[in-house]
């Protein structure tokens, strides 16, 4: 395993321009999606189509004063939006886009992703917290209650995945299914993954934790300018991660007819993604306990259950 | 029977998201109903009813008004000031003056209705904008019909 500093730094660069132009396009892409859902156009203004309308937003962001409430707790306050970006960095890596593209192979890519997506919802509470504000503070809450009714499932999800499989490694899972997508096998164990990193990705229907028309805007009610900005484009990166990690484990990575891997890979996650504002733009915000019952008592016993099968099937 | 109840529920409700989502696709493929102003319209109801105006004889290209007055005297909100004299060797009396303060005009269109000669009507423009007030609290309605004076 030889590392040098020459590739990290390339990486790092890729990865930055990927989140950074991701965000650009998924903004612009919700809006759009937002628009037409309702008979609108959605941006029409900034370039054709609107397509520079972001960009225009973020020179509008990083122009503007970060403004610090005077009785917050002022450097979680700052640090809340950098931790929940920068793990971003760090999962995108074991992130297969085709069989050569990939930033480094690592045997617990998955864990990896699982484990630092986790760090999301530290930022949003960490933000919660600093800003010394009730509704910011009730947004921080809400996040950290809902983990474990998504969490489990999610889990089981991709354990039922990993028993299929035997690896850990995105790399692996994905060459695995060559011939057979996973989504074929676990249909069911496909939605139960969708709704839990809609969950996961804090996304209407369940956007609990920023839930405009009760907490204002949540954990970020307090931040501007760029502050606000960087969890604008953390909460993008987390749908490009969970989509991408859905691409692996359901739709065979970079496997498909004609086009080339990396190609195949993106239209699968945008594709993901591109449901997971179909879900937005449709569904009304549930209540928090509606949410903790579904979780609890769909979600949980379906993927349980769905996990005894293939256990009992693979052991045939 | 409760297991049965809860499968129930479970399949249905899952169908019922799939109908709201099959709701907001088709939404998508349906025509926006943006008009995107001012690079395009939306079509004026026939009936619309913008400030008065004043309507020209075809023949001379002049105000039809008699300057009878009839409208000043009928308007509710008193907005219409009217003066008229004959022209030299006419035998009627033609409007030399006719002004509306359409910051007061409630458009009731009653001195539309009254006009004996049917010389006003609404017209059909509703862009109207303007630094001062003064641009409507005295509108010309004669300045782009010609003169006998």
């Amino acid at each position: 395993m030889n590392i040098s500093l020459l590739s990290v730094v390339g990486y790092l660069v890729a990865i930055a321009a990927l989140v950074g132009l991701n965000a650009v396009i998924l903004v612009w892409l919700e809006r759009k999606v937002a628009g037409h859902m309702q008979f609108r156009l959605g941006p029409m203004e900034v370039g054709p189509h609107g397509i520079l309308q972001t960009l225009a937003d973020g020179i509008k962001l990083v122009s503007k004063q970060l403004v610090i409430p005077d009785e917050a707790d002022k450097p979680l306050f700052l640090l809340a939006p950098i931790v929940s970006l920068v793990p971003i960095f760090a999962a995108m890596v074991p992130l297969p886009f085709s069989e050569t593209v990939q930033a480094w192979e690592l045997n617990i890519g998955l864990l990896l992703i699982i484990a630092l997506g986790l760090l999301n919802t530290l930022g949003i509470l960490l933000a919660g917290w600093g800003s010394n504000n009730k509704y910011a503070l009730l947004g921080g809450a809400r996040a950290v209650a809902q983990i474990l009714a998504y969490k489990i499932p999610l889990l089981i999800c991709v354990m039922t995945i990993i028993m299929m499989t035997g690896s850990f490694s995105l790399r692996d899972i994905a060459i695995a299914q060559k011939d057979t997508w996973n989504v074929l096998y676990q249909p069911i164990l496909f939605i139960v993954y969708i709704i839990t990193v809609t969950l996961e990705t804090n996304r209407s229907p369940f956007d609990f934790s920023e839930a405009e028309s009760e907490l204002v805007a949540g954990f970020h009610t307090e931040y501007s300018g760029m502050g606000f900005s960087l969890f604008f484009l953390a909460e993008y990166s987390y749908m490009f991660i969970a989509a991408g990690l859905a691409t692996v484990l359901f739709l065979g990575g970079w496997h498909g007819p004609w086009l080339p891997g990396v190609a195949w890979t993106l239209i699968k996650i945008y594709s993901i993604i591109f449901l997971m504002m179909w879900f937005r733009w449709t569904f009304p915000r549930v209540r928090i306990d509606q949410m903790l019952s579904f979780g609890w008592k769909i979600l949980l016993p379906l993927s349980l259950i769905n996990f005894i099968i293939t256990a009992g099937v693979l052991a045939l | 029977m409760m297991e049965c109840c809860y499968i129930k529920e479970v399949v249905k409700g899952f169908f019922s998201l799939c109908t709201g989502m099959r709701v907001t696709m088709g939404n998508v493929f349906t025509r926006p109903a943006t008009v995107q102003w001012p690079r395009e319209s939306a079509p004026l109801p026939d009936r619309f009813r913008g400030h008065i105006m004043m309507l020209a004889d075809d023949a001379t290209g002049y105000p039809k008004c008699i300057a009878c007055t009839s409208c000043a005297r009928n308007c509710p909100s008193q907005c219409i000031i009217v003066t008229g004299k004959k022209p030299e060797g006419a035998k009627k009396k033609m409007a030399d003056r006719f002004e509306l303060d359409f910051t007061k005009c409630s458009l009731c269109g009653l001195c539309v209705e009254i006009c004996p000669v049917g010389a006003l009507d609404f017209s059909r423009d509703y862009a109207l904008a303007s630094y001062t007030r003064n641009d409507f609290t005295t509108m010309d309605l004669l300045q782009e019909l010609g003169s006998p004076f």
